[in-house]
């Protein structure tokens, strides 16, 4: 079958997932901007530059896949840190899991509420990150998303909120498709940690808008659903101003294709932001990471983190970007991505990209791919140590420089035994 | 208890033998020199006992207790009782140097069916042995080897093979490198050992080692086999002489 026409696949995936929800004017206009959008630019297709080496057509195609559920005995990711528990099922989000939608320093409500009221940051917020992060490259599932998702939360963070805001995805058919929007303030000062774990569907689309006032904290951390056959196209899109910190560390073991886009514009002096991924594939697993890091203001930081552990054919993708605009001096830009294979069939393809036009400013980039250091594993292996296991130690030492990029040592303590548990699996 | 027999080794990659019928005995508690020219076989000699990849075995044994080592993993080789302490310790960075020495201890023991030491048991065997090399608790938090000097790496060598308790030890030129003092300290370590059954390869190219740690037999290896065997003042003749006079008497 020959490729559909461009406009023709844009309308066949509006139309898949209907007409946009109720909601006050403003979200409705959002909404129609949204759609604007995705007929505009088309469905994303082989030929566009960055989905050269993943293949869209599993995320385009009409129906979701069947994708069996992980039945899993051991703990959740996540379980043993308190917080404030937010459980979608399918897409659908479920007050019966979930824990209230109230915290110290912050105010929390469900996408349809707050598109269906007068809220005059969200407003601010809304489809604007993500529109605004279209321009220069297109973005096509998450223009697809906020024209037509329904679930999703919207928090505010007004001061030092004292547990993390979990977002947990679970699953109960196997051929759900979900499309689920968050929309987060954190305001001046304020500091909010929110966690996402969980496949949440067979065909998972996440957009995540993160607007971050001057001296606010936000810090993400991520673990994607095990399920093997799952596919998922995320997008988080944060502004950032003066004086605030981002950061936000994805884990990805399993699923048959991930895409996982992140864009951050750099507007106020002396912001930092982290983004960093560890991801462990054994098969049929193409992980993709493409990050977008404007930098348009003085004396900011940024980091780009991603590490890849890849055997059997597993793929692994890293299309990593530092812009760095006029005036944007003092800036340090630093990136790293580096692909582990572990046998001859594994893929690891890079496209680290700067692009610089300011004079006085820092920035570093680099990426490597090899096998696991034979020296090495001859030393561990003469102490002793067994291969399969010295092979373990070698995985894990390769995947912390990412691991180090997480704030909360605790939180970092339980993706490294994640970690090490895949490794023990494998 | 240690015998090397006959053994010829080449290198993988190209058509060129390095050991060319290497015989070698070592008994219950003694300790053996190896001297002899720059790429005379040494070095291959300990990789091709400890199982290091790269070397194809074309002929001979190598025996410890009457178990063919040549047959094994490099793991189950030290199970078996062999340590090898490396010329060049590698660098492994994320791994930490307590992680590593207690996965390694707790494997050994694991595999020779003995009960593994747990946290606070390992901790005080560590903490003891690390003390009398002059190791301090920085060091064995630091990922293995990397950002250790010479001589913090030829210690950190020396503290394996004590909380390892080998019944044969190969020291490959544990003495390049190392200043005056410090191969005093690491020759302590190594005579610490010294039990009586414990027995010692020590590979070098100086005298000198050979005054801190006393050997009871010395080896002169030139051309991937012995060429001659005699008592330690074998060694004190290389140093005064060189291998001239000794390559002239074979030939």
């Amino acid at each position: 079958m020959g490729e559909v026409k461009r406009e023709n696949a844009a309308e066949a995936l509006l139309a898949r997932h209907g007409a946009p929800r109720q909601g006050s004017e403003w979200a409705q206009a959002a909404r129609r901007a949204a759609r604007g959008r995705v007929l505009a630019m088309g469905a994303a297709g082989r030929r566009d530059e960055y989905w050269r080496y993943t293949n869209p057509a599993a995320l385009n195609a009409n129906d979701a896949p069947d994708v069996e559920i992980l039945k899993l005995d051991e703990t959740p990711v996540f379980d043993g840190v308190e917080k404030l528990l937010i459980t979608f099922v399918d897409g659908v989000y479920a007050p019966e899991h979930s824990d209230d939608l109230s915290g110290e320093g912050l105010e929390i409500s469900t996408l349809a509420e707050a598109l269906g009221a007068d809220i005059h940051w969200a407003q601010d917020v809304f489809g604007v990150l993500e529109s605004n992060g279209q321009t220069p490259v297109k973005r096509p599932f998450a223009a697809l998303n906020t024209a037509t998702a329904g679930q999703g939360v919207v928090i505010r963070a007004t001061g030092k909120v004292s547990k993390p805001v979990a977002l947990r995805y679970c699953r109960e058919k196997t051929t759900s498709e979900a499309l689920i929007h968050h929309v987060i303030r954190v305001e001046s000062g304020a500091d909010l940690t929110v966690l996402e774990n969980g496949a949440g569907a067979a065909r998972l689309n996440t957009v995540m808008e993160v607007d971050v006032a001057e001296g606010g904290a936000f810090h993400h951390l991520r673990a994607q659903g095990r399920d093997h056959a799952r596919l998922a196209t995320t997008a988080i899109f944060a502004r950032l101003a003066a004086e605030s910190h981002f950061k936000s560390f994805t884990l990805t073991v399993n699923g048959k294709l991930t895409r996982n886009e992140v864009v951050i514009d750099i507007d106020g002096d002396n912001t930092k932001a982290s983004v960093a991924g560890a991801s462990l594939g054994d098969g049929d697993f193409l992980h993709d990471d493409t990050i977008f890091i404007t930098h348009d203001a003085v004396n900011c930081e940024s980091r780009q983190v991603f590490k890849k552990v890849l055997k059997n054919g597993a793929t692994g993708v890293f299309q990593g970007k530092i812009l760095v605009q006029p005036d944007a001096q003092k800036t340090d830009g630093y990136q790293i991505s580096q692909g582990l294979l572990l046998d001859e069939d594994s893929n690891f393809l890079a496209k680290p990209e700067l692009e610089i036009y300011a004079d006085d400013v820092a920035c570093s980039h680099g990426s490597t791919c090899g096998a696991v250091d034979e020296n090495a594993m001859f030393y561990l292996m003469s102490r002793g140590v067994p291969r399969k296991q010295a092979q373990n130690m070698m995985i894990l030492a390769f995947l912390d420089d990412a691991i180090q990029e997480i704030e909360s040592e605790t939180l970092a303590e339980d993706i490294r035994a994640r970690l090490l548990g895949w490794t023990e699996r494998h | 208890m240690f015998e090397i027999k006959n053994l010829k080794a080449s290198l993988a990659d190209e058509d060129k033998q390095i050991l060319k019928g290497m015989n070698l005995k070592v008994g219950p508690g003694e300790v053996h020199a190896i001297m002899g020219p720059n790429g005379s076989g040494k070095s291959t000699t300990s990789y091709v006992a400890a199982g290091k990849g790269g070397y194809v075995v074309d002929e001979g044994e190598v025996l410890l207790n009457g178990e063919n080592l040549l047959d094994m993993e490099p793991d189950e080789r030290a199970a078996a009782g062999l340590f090898l302490a490396f010329q060049y310790p590698v660098e492994i960075p994320g791994v930490g140097n307590m992680t590593f020495l207690r996965t390694a201890v707790n494997s050994q023991r694991k595999m020779r069916g003995e009960e593994e030491l747990n946290a606070a048991q390992f901790l005080k065997l560590v903490r003891e042995k690390a003390k009398s090399l002059k190791i301090d608790a920085d060091m064995l938090k630091r990922p293995v080897n990397v950002g250790f000097s010479g001589g913090e790496k030829k210690r950190n060598e020396i503290l394996q093979m004590a909380m390892l308790e080998p019944k044969m030890c190969i020291l490959d030129e544990t003495d390049s490198g190392l200043d005056v003092d410090a191969m005093k300290l690491v020759s302590e370590g190594v005579n610490a050992l010294r039990d009586g059954k414990r027995s010692f390869l020590v590979i070098t190219h100086y005298q000198r080692l050979l005054d801190h740690i006393k050997p009871d037999v010395v080896h002169i290896m030139a051309d991937g086999r012995i060429i001659k065997t005699g008592g330690p003042e074998l060694a004190l003749e290389v140093e005064h002489n060189g291998y001239a006079d000794l390559l002239n008497e074979v030939a």
